[in-house]
């Protein structure tokens, strides 16, 4: 029996302010031309009336520069040279509006930042006391397409509140005792029982509205190697001119850069986004560039993101389907084609 | 809970440079908290990532064996900003290392067997390391007969020159060093390239285990020679370079396929690599 509650959306304003005497809250907020995962100040900024973000919410999980330590410099000073932790914020927040396909995008990054053996300590942290409250898809763009990556528009991975807007109010499914515990901090909620069959047609709905993009369990059954060094790719990559746009806005795009920069005798050590697009990604201190060509590194994210990790996690790919890379790129490159391609690889039509 | 990228303090105890052209220099660095040592805890194939406040850090194989207490030692060859500047540091000067990363040399497989070691040039940081292992009086008796073959450009770049005199004078371990031209006439040992001595002498592949590293032309023309004789696939063992930055499998910059250089390997049986798209 799913647990479901009810409120006017007269009270959500009241909602949120409730949760913002407990936690920092983070909600969609306009941003000029488009919206952004921002601390809201007051509860008027949230704005839940949107599609998706620009950027995906991941800075709130991994900042796009992070400082990871401190060190001091100074000449007779005993502690120089030793790097040292850099105080950090872990206060209990709340992403409220996240969308189901970003929030299954998070679970996805945790295969990477935590792992068995190794635990990243600051994306842990920061995971653990982050209670998600997503926001279903009634409208979702041309762009998008979870359903084919193994999300959907009302899909309750990663979250631990689902919102829906019943049009009146919102209905919020809980999913996890942090959703429970979250949602007790506010008020008017009331249970639902029978108002639960509405839900479930705009659910269809919108899954409906969706295209089918292309079937990632094909791309997993298709040795590694033949995709790897399929023809294909010289046409994939003709158009690419290596911006990183894509993976600037991917919210399961990780990959980071460790930097030190100092000012005068003090120094930090910083976590910063990095992209397999640019050409120093790979470079050796020798010279060497296991991908100093372009159709390398173009191959490199497409079969990262659509085989390399299935076969690395058993998971499915890392791709949610939320369609920015393709409204990002400049020169129009579309992942559902590449997947399509990477699909039919190896395949012979009769004419 | 323990944050793996945090440097352990050290202090570098000697500077020693190895090589003629002054590019290589072994550090021998001392952990400022004796419990560090222990949680550095490491086997012969593993890596540190050395840390310099300021500058950034480095991934370099570990050059001292587990047997040998109360330091670690790195050669580093000096390429770039990190290593450069390392260069110029003193005895007593502090700095960091984090670690020990990446998998092994598969001891346990080499357990009962013969063990064929080749190197080149400055790769023979942890093959060093390995050969320390093998024939510390602990663990000699679990391995069969030691073989290697370990050349450079010429006399003044081999590295370890005084162990490797010692090594030469053992009877447990069998010792080719070589140059590839030598104008010496008191030269003792061979010269030619590692792969045709590595032919000439041809090491037995019964019961054998092959471990390669060095730079990629002498892989290149020592793998069709170790297959020559009789070495198959999973017991040709080799240790990869990439460029790293977070050295645990995170960052996501090392990767060859789906197989994280510094997590999964660096090192990796040939067996491997075939199954692998050849990004490297």
């Amino acid at each position: 029996m799913p647990d479901i509650y009810y409120t006017a959306k007269e009270n959500f304003a009241g909602v949120i302010e409730r949760l913002m005497g407990r936690y920092r809250v983070y909600a969609p907020v306009k941003e000029d031309r488009c919206h952004g995962f921002a601390p809201l100040r007051s509860a008027a900024e949230a704005d839940l009336g949107f599609s998706n973000t620009r950027l995906s919410p991941k800075g709130l999980f991994h900042p796009q520069a992070e400082r990871m330590f401190e060190y001091s410099l100074a000449k007779d000073d005993p502690q120089a040279g030793i790097v040292k932790e850099a105080q950090k914020d872990f206060s209990p927040r709340v992403v409220l509006g996240v969308r189901p396909c970003d929030a299954k995008a998070f679970d996805l990054d945790d295969a990477n930042f935590n792992t068995e053996t190794i635990k990243d300590p600051w994306w842990v942290r920061r995971r653990e006391t982050t209670t998600m409250i997503g926001l279903a898809c009634d409208s979702p763009c041309s762009t998008c397409f979870c359903t084919s990556m193994g999300s959907g528009p009302y899909d309750t991975a990663g979250l631990d509140v689902l919102l829906v807007d019943a049009g009146e109010g919102y209905a919020a499914e809980v999913l996890s005792e942090k959703g429970k515990n979250t949602l007790e901090v506010t008020s008017g909620w009331s249970p639902v029982t029978s108002a639960i069959l509405p839900l479930t047609h705009k659910k269809k709905a919108a899954e409906q509205s969706i295209g089918i993009a292309f079937d990632p369990a094909a791309i997993a059954k298709k040795p590694m190697l033949e995709l790897y060094n399929s023809p294909t790719w010289e046409e994939v990559q003709f158009a690419c001119i290596n911006c990183g746009a894509c993976t600037f806005v991917c919210p399961t795009c990780w990959c980071f850069d460790i930097q030190d920069e100092v000012c005068g005798d003090k120094g930090e050590r910083l976590r910063l986004w990095d992209s397999c697009m640019f050409p120093l990604f790979t470079l050796h201190g020798s010279g060497h560039n296991p991908r100093s060509q372009k159709t390398q590194r173009v191959r490199q994210r497409f079969m990262h993101k659509l085989k390399y990790y299935q076969d690395k996690y058993n998971s499915g790919p890392a791709c949610v389907g939320c369609g920015r890379c393709v409204q990002a790129c400049p020169v129009n490159i579309d992942i559902r084609q590449v997947g399509r391609q990477m699909v039919s690889q190896g395949c012979s039509c009769p004419a | 809970m323990n944050n793996p990228y945090l440097p352990y303090p050290v202090r570098i105890d000697s500077v020693i440079t190895e090589t003629e052209d002054r590019n290589l220099k072994t550090f021998k660095l001392v952990f400022l908290n004796a419990e560090d040592e222990k949680k550095f805890a490491y086997t012969p194939g593993q890596f540190g990532i050395l840390s310099v406040a300021g500058l950034g850090e480095i991934p370099i194989g570990i050059a001292t064996s587990p047997t040998e207490q109360g330091f670690i030692k790195f050669t580093v060859n000096k390429v770039g900003k990190v290593t450069s500047h390392l260069h110029n540091m003193k005895a007593g000067e502090i700095m960091g290392v984090r670690g020990p990363m990446g998998n092994w040399y598969p001891w346990d497989l080499l357990e009962g067997k013969n063990v064929v070691i080749i190197g080149g040039g400055f790769a023979f940081t942890t093959l060093r390391s390995s050969i320390v292992y093998m024939i510390d009086p602990k663990n000699r008796s679990r391995f069969g007969k030691i073989d290697v073959v370990y050349g450079a450009r010429s006399e003044g770049l081999l590295l370890y020159k005084d162990e490797l005199a010692e090594w030469e004078k053992r009877s447990d371990i069998n010792m080719h060093i070589t140059v590839d031209s030598s104008s010496d006439p008191n030269w003792k040992y061979n010269v030619g390239f590692v792969p045709a001595v590595t032919r000439q002498k041809a090491p037995s592949a019964e019961n054998a285990y092959a471990m390669i590293c060095g730079p990629p032309i002498m892989i290149k023309f020592t793998l069709p020679v170790l297959t020559e004789l009789g070495f198959p696939p999973e017991r040709i063992i080799s240790s990869l370079e990439m460029r790293m930055k977070c050295g645990i499998g995170i960052c996501g910059r090392c990767n060859i396929g789906t197989e994280y250089v510094c997590k999964d390997g660096p090192v990796f049986t040939l067996e491997q690599l075939a199954g692998l798209p050849v990004e490297y």
